[in-house]
């Protein structure tokens, strides 16, 4: 079976780290909001998803930022990311360039796909960060990755994240098995925020914890209750450091919270923990025990929050003043003879 | 290096023939030489060496760390070939009959097809998916479909459908080396296996060394005057000898083979038809939506007044049957193509 944290060992975390890990989350949330201001600000009279500078749909990951903390603060831009239909804090805590990656929810030219992505499709060669907007389908691709790291002789790892509904998928299953199979160098995250949509994980999930499938692949598996950065920067931690080692795979899942909806536009009707949600918003709860500690002070929490603002608001000016697509080139870049530029 | 716009049939080479699956190892086998990036992974692809011969004696030559056999799992190691692809590697993946498409078509179709697009094309995937396709030997519905439409409808991929040794190394180069996604579908029919009937043309003339068939170019296998049949892989050969077989009676039919559906050489086939003016198109594949209406909606768009006559000769809309009489009965074989020649001189 596999462990759970919380466990007594993460006392020892440093500082730096730790102001580190606060500054991403504070970081994923600004820009997470911003994005929430400019998708809602054009959508009316009422709400039309395909109206505004930012249409269609728009997965938000606030809650969620402790898990893409505590993973990628073991990574460099040399380790691969796939990430999901809700990529943001994944994207921005593995180190994508805000700018490009503002311009292409925006769907500008000057965005990682020039438009043809759009949110849920953020590929950037810079930081081997992609997403993709199929349930658990991100997970096959960095097999791949991890596979073409190892065979270049590079110590590089590739992180998988998927949510707690994509455990019941095939690929999920497939990707646990041919990774642990081949050894390959690879770590899974599971982001269990409780919900697959509108569906409660009790009646999606024949088990509590997913974390327990990895027996049955034969690698090690870990899940953390109570979303907290410390806990999943130890657990991932470990899971980078034998990745690395070429010990294998692992699967952690964390115990998170989805603080707004599915998408954009979700009521959440069907969510009796809806009035509460906001309690367990974990960015105060750290700031509350990093000040406690006295890692962090207030005028050190002013400056951590304007500089995020600062750069987010940079990124989201220079989406807004990027140019839109030319409507003559959409057929650009199907392949690769066309992507000459 | 030979490159190649006609058929083998039509060039004077001296000497060495291959199966076709001979001449598509030894594509790959060049490759892997000449590009250690290459790698070949797949179900039964190592000791087996490919249920239709696909990689016979590849593991031999290379070994096991680049000719990989798989689990049974195609979405996890499809996947894991378009994911190696994106950091720069040249996977050749293949999915062993095309009809297991439904078990992984979404890494196929929404990741290996669509990243280059996405990224605005930021991010490469230069893989070969290789696939067997095609019935004629009672292996039922599940294991006889071409499904070459389904593919090349899908935006994202080229598809290549060689008919011929010659051209199934050339082809298997080019696709190797194209910075894009391709799918080689390859007819269990044109292999010249051992255990499989096989036509005559299976066994042909390959260039030795370097060899490249472009993607997207059509070939004329026949050159005629009085009818255009446009096809592709086993169908190839039934259409030619239904043509040697109607010369005797003074008619004379031109046979292209597309041998690439994506990008399809419009050009080659407008060139054909604005010559004979008549048209039969044959595909293995399923009648409707497919191949077969997009070839005529192509000269259709081009020249409404091109054509005199048209006729299809493809799948009819039904799962493939198993009995003999009842698959013969559907698959595009000798007699109804003969049919539909005569049908559109009538």
């Amino acid at each position: 079976m596999s462990t759970t944290t919380p466990a007594p060992s993460v006392q020892g975390l440093e500082p730096e780290v730790r102001l580190g890990l606060y500054s991403s989350m504070v970081l994923v949330r600004t820009f997470e909001e911003a994005i929430l201001r400019e998708y809602h600000a054009d959508k009316g009279p009422g709400f039309d998803i395909g109206k505004g500078l930012v249409p269609g749909e728009m997965h938000l990951a606030a809650g969620e930022e402790p898990v893409s903390a505590g993973v990628c603060a073991h990574l460099t831009a040399n380790d691969a990311v796939t990430a999901t239909h809700r990529p943001h804090h994944f994207a921005i805590a593995h180190g994508m360039a805000l700018r490009p990656m503002a311009a292409e929810i925006f769907g500008r030219t000057s965005g990682l796909g020039r438009g043809r992505g759009g949110h849920m499709h953020l590929f950037d060669p810079d930081t081997h960060f992609s997403c993709s907007g199929i349930i658990a389908e991100g997970y096959p691709p960095a097999l791949g990755m991890a596979f073409a790291f190892t065979r270049r002789g590079s110590d590089a790892i590739a992180v998988a994240v998927t949510g707690e509904g994509a455990a019941n998928q095939g690929a999920f299953h497939e990707s646990l098995n041919l990774a642990a199979l081949w050894n390959l160098p690879v770590v899974f995250v599971v982001e269990d925020n409780d919900w697959g949509i509108s569906v409660p994980r009790s009646a999606s999930t024949s088990i509590p914890n997913n974390a327990d499938r990895a027996a049955a692949y034969g690698i090690p598996g870990h899940r953390v209750e109570g979303n907290d950065v410390d806990d999943v920067h130890e657990v991932a931690g470990r899971a980078v450091a034998r990745a690395r080692a070429g010990e294998g795979p692992s699967l952690i899942e964390v115990h998170t919270v989805r603080m707004w909806g599915h998408f954009e536009g979700d009521a959440q009707g069907y969510r009796p923990d809806l009035a509460e949600v906001g309690d367990r918003d974990p960015i105060p709860a750290y700031e509350d025990r990093l000040r406690s500690a006295g890692v962090l002070d207030d005028e050190q929490i002013a400056r951590i929050r304007a500089d995020a603002t600062e750069r987010v608001e940079d990124a989201i000016t220079f989406a807004k003043g990027s140019p839109e697509p030319d409507p003559a080139e959409a057929g650009m870049y199907v392949f690769a003879e066309e992507a000459q530029s | 290096m030979t490159l190649t716009d006609t058929p083998p049939a039509s060039r004077a080479q001296a000497g060495r023939r291959l199966s076709t699956s001979k001449a598509m190892v030894e594509a790959i086998a060049q490759e892997m030489e000449r590009d250690e990036s290459v790698f070949y992974l797949g179900e039964d692809v190592a000791a087996y060496g490919g249920i239709f011969s696909s990689t016979t004696g590849l593991l031999e030559q290379f070994g096991p760390k680049r000719i990989i056999d798989t689990p049974i799992s195609e979405t996890g190691f499809i996947g894991l070939a378009v994911g190696a692809a994106t950091e720069g590697m040249r996977p050749i993946a293949e999915l062993m009959f095309a009809d297991f498409m439904g078990v992984c078509l979404d890494q196929i179709y929404n990741h290996m097809a669509k990243i280059h697009y996405f990224s605005g094309g930021r991010v490469k995937v230069p893989m070969v998916l290789t696939t067997a396709v095609g019935g004629g030997y009672s292996d039922g519905g599940q294991h006889s479909q071409t499904l070459w439409g389904t593919f090349a409808h899908l935006p994202g991929m080229k598809v290549v459908v060689p008919s011929n040794p010659a051209d199934a190394k050339g082809l298997m180069t080019s696709a190797i080396r194209d910075d894009s996604p391709v799918v080689y579908m390859f007819h269990k029919g044109i292999m010249g296996l051992p255990w499989m009937a096989k036509n005559r043309r299976s066994i042909d003339l390959v260039p030795e060394g370097e060899h490249v068939v472009p993607i997207g170019k059509a070939a004329i296998a026949r050159a005629g005057s009085d009818v255009t049949v446009v096809t592709l892989s086993l169908s190839v050969h039934h259409a030619l000898d239904v043509a040697d077989t109607l010369a005797g009676e003074g008619i004379d039919v031109e046979v292209l083979d597309l041998r690439s559906l994506v990008p399809l050489d419009r050009e080659a086939i407008l060139a054909s038809v604005a010559k004979t003016r008549r048209l039969v198109v044959v595909d293995e594949d399923y009648l409707s939506f497919g191949l077969s209406g997009e070839v005529v909606a192509s000269v259709v768009e081009s020249d409404p007044s091109l054509l005199t006559a048209v006729r299809r000769v493809a799948l009819p809309d039904v799962p493939i049957p198993y009995a003999r009489s009842l698959e013969y009965a559907v698959l595009p074989r000798h007699d109804r193509i003969e049919g539909a020649i005569r049908g559109v001189l009538a």
